[in-house]
C-alpha cells in the first residue's frame, strides 16, 4: 500500500507543476499589469516602476517563474501585495474556516443524501421517492449563491432565527487552538460560543451541501435499486430475514461502493462551491479570499492558494481510492493502475 | 439535434418504404416523446429560444426599455404594471429577465460548442493514437482537473476582462477535459472493433476512421454530456456574473442581476428572487432534457 501511495504522490508532481505553470501564465502573463491596481491609477510612473522592481516583476518571465518555484520548494510563497504578510500565513489563517465549512457540508450532504436515497429506493414510486427525485433535481439546478441568498432572506430577514453571515460573534471567538471554531469552543468548554458558532454555520453549510446532497441521493437511490434486485438480496429475504436487516446488511453495504467515490469527488468539488458560498455568507475562508485576491490582482496569494487547492484535490482523490480499495476486496493496491 | 431527428423521421415516412428499418434517432425521438418531463423541458427551451430571438431582432416588443434608468422608479414591488417589480435603477425586472435569455442561451450553447469541439478532437486523438500523444494530452487535462473549474474560470475572466465573448471562452476552456475524457474512453472501447480493423484494412486514413467510423458511434454519449453541459455553462456564467466578472453593464445577465441585487436583499428581495428562478428553471429544463435523451438512448433504462 505504501508503494501505491508513493507512486500516486509521484504521479501528482507533474500535474502540480503543470498547474503552477497554468496559474503563472494566467496571472502573470495574460493578466493586466497589477501596479496600477495595487498602487492606484494616480501613482507616478516612477513609483510603479519601483514597486515592480521590489516584487521582481521587471525580471524576465522565466526568472520570475523559477523564483516562484524555488520559493515553493522552500515553503515560501512570497508575500501579499497589499498586507505584506507572507502568503502562507494569510492562507493558513483562513484555511480552518473553509475546512470546517466543507466538512460540515459534506457530513450534512452524506447523511441526508444517503438516508433519502435509501428510503426512496426501498419505497420506489412512493411519495417520498418523488420528493427525493424533486429535491435532487432542484439541488443540481439551483445556483448555490442564489440558494444562499434565499436562505438568508428567509431565516435572517423574515424569521430572524439565524445570523445572515460571519463565523461567530467576534466577542466569543476562541483564541488559539485548531482554528476550527466548533472544535475549539467545545474543547474549551464554552458551550455558549459553540452554540453561536453552530448557528452561524447552519445556513452556509446547508447552501453548500445542497448540490452534493442531490448527487449523493441520486447515486444512492440508483445503486440501491440495483442491489435490491440482486439474487443474494432475494436469497436473504427468502431466508426470512427482516426487511430492515436485508436493506442495511446486504443491500446498503454493496450499494455504498459507488456512493463512496461520489462522496469523495463531491468533497473535492465543494471547494469550488465554497468560493461562492463564502462570498454570499461573508465566511472568512480561503474561497472568499481567493476570489477577492483574483479581483485585486494579488498574484502571490492566488498562486499559493491555487497550488494548495490543487494539493488538497490530489490528496482527496488518493484517499477516495484507498477507501474504495478497502471497501471492495476485489481491488488491490497498485494493480488497477497500469 | 432533436429537430434533425424529427426531420429525418418525417423524411423516412414520406419515402413510402414501410419495411425500411427506423434510424437510431427515430427510435430515440419516439422514446423521448414518451417522457413527459423531457418534452415539457424541450418546449420550455424552445420558448426561451423564441424569446431570445424575438427580443434580439425586435426589442421594441418589450413593454419597457430594459436598459433605460429611472431612479424615481427604483425597487418597486411586483405589481400589475411591473409583474416582477423594478431593480435599483428603476428598470423593469421582467423585461431584463426576458432580454437576459439571450446572454444565458448564447453563453451556454457557445461555451459548450467550444469545449465540445476542442474536447472531442483532443480526446479522439489521444484515444486513437495512444502512446506518448495520449499521455501528453491527458496529463494536460489532469492539470485542468486539478482545481475546481469555476476557480480557473474566475482566474481566466480576471485576466481577460469582462464581456460575453470572454465568458464564453473562459467557461468553454475549463470544460474541455470532461469531453476529452469521455471521448477518449469511448474510443478506447471501440478502437479494437472489427469495423475499425476493416476500415484500416481497406486503407482508410486515420482521420477518416476517427470521423467517419468511430465518432458517430460515440456521438450519443457526447450529445447527452453536451445537453447537461449547457446547464453547467449557464450556472458558471451566472456565477461569474454574480461575482461581478461577467458582462459589461448595462447588459442584462441573470447572475449579474443577482449580484447587484445582493446589497438590497432585505429591502427588495424580489430583485433576487426572479433572476434566480429564471436561472434555476432554465438549468432544470436542460438537465431534464439531458436525462431524457440519456434514457431514450439507453434501451436498458427504457425497459425499467
Amino acid at each position: 500500500m505504501l508503494k501505491y501511495v508513493a507512486k500516486r504522490a509521484l504521479q501528482a508532481i507533474p500535474v502540480l507543476l503543470g498547474l503552477s505553470v497554468v496559474v503563472f501564465l494566467i496571472m502573470r502573463v495574460f493578466s493586466p499589469d497589477p501596479a496600477p491596481v495595487v498602487l492606484g491609477e494616480h501613482a507616478t510612473r516612477e513609483a510603479m516602476d519601483a514597486w515592480r522592481d521590489a516584487y521582481g516583476l521587471n525580471d524576465p518571465i522565466v526568472m520570475q517563474y523559477l523564483d516562484f518555484l524555488l520559493g515553493i520548494l522552500h515553503g515560501d510563497l512570497g508575500e501579499s501585495y497589499y498586507t505584506h504578510t507572507p502568503v502562507m500565513t494569510e492562507i493558513m489563517a483562513r484555511f480552518p474556516a473553509t475546512v470546517e465549512l466543507s466538512v460540515v457540508a459534506i457530513l450534512v450532504a452524506s447523511v441526508c443524501g444517503i438516508t433519502l436515497g435509501v428510503v426512496a429506493a426501498v419505497n420506489k414510486n412512493s411519495f417520498i421517492d418523488g420528493f427525493a427525485t424533486a429535491l435532487s433535481l432542484a439541488g443540481v439546478s439551483m445556483p448555490i449563491f442564489w440558494l444562499g441568498v434565499m436562505l438568508i432572506i428567509l431565516f435572517a430577514g423574515v424569521w430572524h432565527v439565524l445570523p445572515s453571515g460571519g463565523r461567530i460573534d467576534p466577542l466569543m471567538a476562541p483564541r488559539g487552538g485548531t482554528g476550527l471554531f466548533l472544535v475549539d469552543t467545545l474543547v474549551q468548554g464554552d458551550l455558549k460560543a459553540f452554540a453561536d458558532a453552530a448557528r452561524h454555520i447552519v445556513l452556509p453549510a446547508l447552501a453548500l451541501s445542497m448540490y452534493s446532497m442531490a448527487i449523493i441521493c441520486r447515486m444512492t437511490r440508483s445503486s440501491m435499486l440495483e442491489t435490491l434486485g440482486e439474487d443474494y438480496v432475494r436469497t436473504a429475504r427468502a431466508k426470512g430475514l427482516p426487511q430492515g436487516k436485508v436493506t442495511r446488511r446486504h443491500a446498503l453495504r454493496n450499494a455504498m461502493l459507488p456512493v463512496t467515490t461520489v462522496i469523495g469527488l463531491q468533497f473535492g468539488s465543494l471547494l469550488g462551491g465554497a468560493m461562492l458560498t463564502e462570498t454570499v455568507f461573508a465566511w472568512p475562508g480561503i474561497g472568499k479570499y481567493v476570489v477577492d485576491c483574483i479581483l485585486k490582482s494579488d498574484f502571490p496569494v492566488v498562486q499559493g492558494a491555487v497550488m494548495l487547492i490543487g494539493i488538497i484535490f490530489v490528496v482527496i482523490n488518493l484517499v477516495v481510492d484507498l477507501i474504495y480499495a478497502r471497501l471492495d476486496p476485489r481491488i488491490t493496491y497498485g494493480k488497477e493502475e497500469g | 439535434m432533436i429537430a434533425v431527428a424529427k426531420s429525418k423521421g418525417a423524411g423516412s415516412g414520406s419515402t413510402a418504404t414501410p419495411t425500411k428499418p427506423e434510424s437510431l434517432w427515430d427510435d430515440v425521438w419516439y422514446a423521448l416523446r414518451q417522457n413527459k418531463a423531457a418534452m415539457i423541458s424541450l418546449a420550455f427551451i424552445v420558448v426561451l429560444a423564441i424569446v431570445a430571438f424575438v427580443t434580439a431582432i425586435a426589442p421594441g416588443i418589450l413593454p419597457y426599455d430594459p436598459y433605460e434608468q429611472d431612479l424615481t422608479q427604483s425597487f418597486l414591488a411586483p405589481s400589475s404594471a411591473h409583474w416582477f417589480g423594478t431593480d435599483q435603477n428603476g428598470r423593469d425586472m421582467l423585461c431584463r429577465i426576458l432580454i437576459g435569455t439571450q446572454i444565458s442561451l448564447t453563453v451556454g450553447i457557445s461555451a459548450v460548442a467550444i469545449s465540445l469541439t476542442v474536447g472531442v478532437a483532443l480526446g479522439a486523438v489521444a484515444g486513437y493514437k495512444g502512446g506518448r500523444v495520449d499521455t501528453v494530452i491527458m496529463r494536460c487535462m489532469d492539470i485542468m482537473l486539478a482545481v475546481p473549474s469555476i476557480l480557473l474560470a474566475i482566474a481566466f475572466m480576471a485576466a481577460l476582462g469582462r464581456g460575453i465573448d470572454k465568458a464564453v471562452i473562459a467557461i468553454g476552456l475549463v470544460s474541455i477535459p470532461e469531453y476529452a475524457r469521455i471521448v477518449r474512453s469511448q474510443i478506447l472501447a471501440v478502437k479494437e472493433s472489427d469495423y475499425v480493423a476493416a476500415a484500416r484494412v481497406i486503407g482508410d486514413s486515420d482521420a477518416t476512421i476517427i470521423f467517419r467510423h468511430i465518432l458517430p458511434n460515440v456521438m450519443p454519449s457526447i450529445i447527452v454530456r453536451a445537453t447537461l453541459g449547457i446547464s453547467s455553462a449557464i450556472l458558471d456564467c451566472a456565477a461569474l456574473g454574480f461575482l461581478g466578472l461577467g458582462v459589461q453593464p448595462p447588459a442584462a445577465e441573470w447572475g449579474d442581476m443577482l449580484g447587484r441585487g445582493r446589497n438590497y436583499i432585505f429591502t427588495a428581495p424580489h430583485a433576487m428572487l426572479f433572476p434566480g428562478l429564471a436561472i434555476t428553471l432554465t438549468v432544470l429544463a436542460f438537465n431534464l432534457l439531458g436525462d431524457g435523451i440519456r434514457d431514450a438512448l439507453d434501451p436498458k433504462s427504457r425497459r425499467r
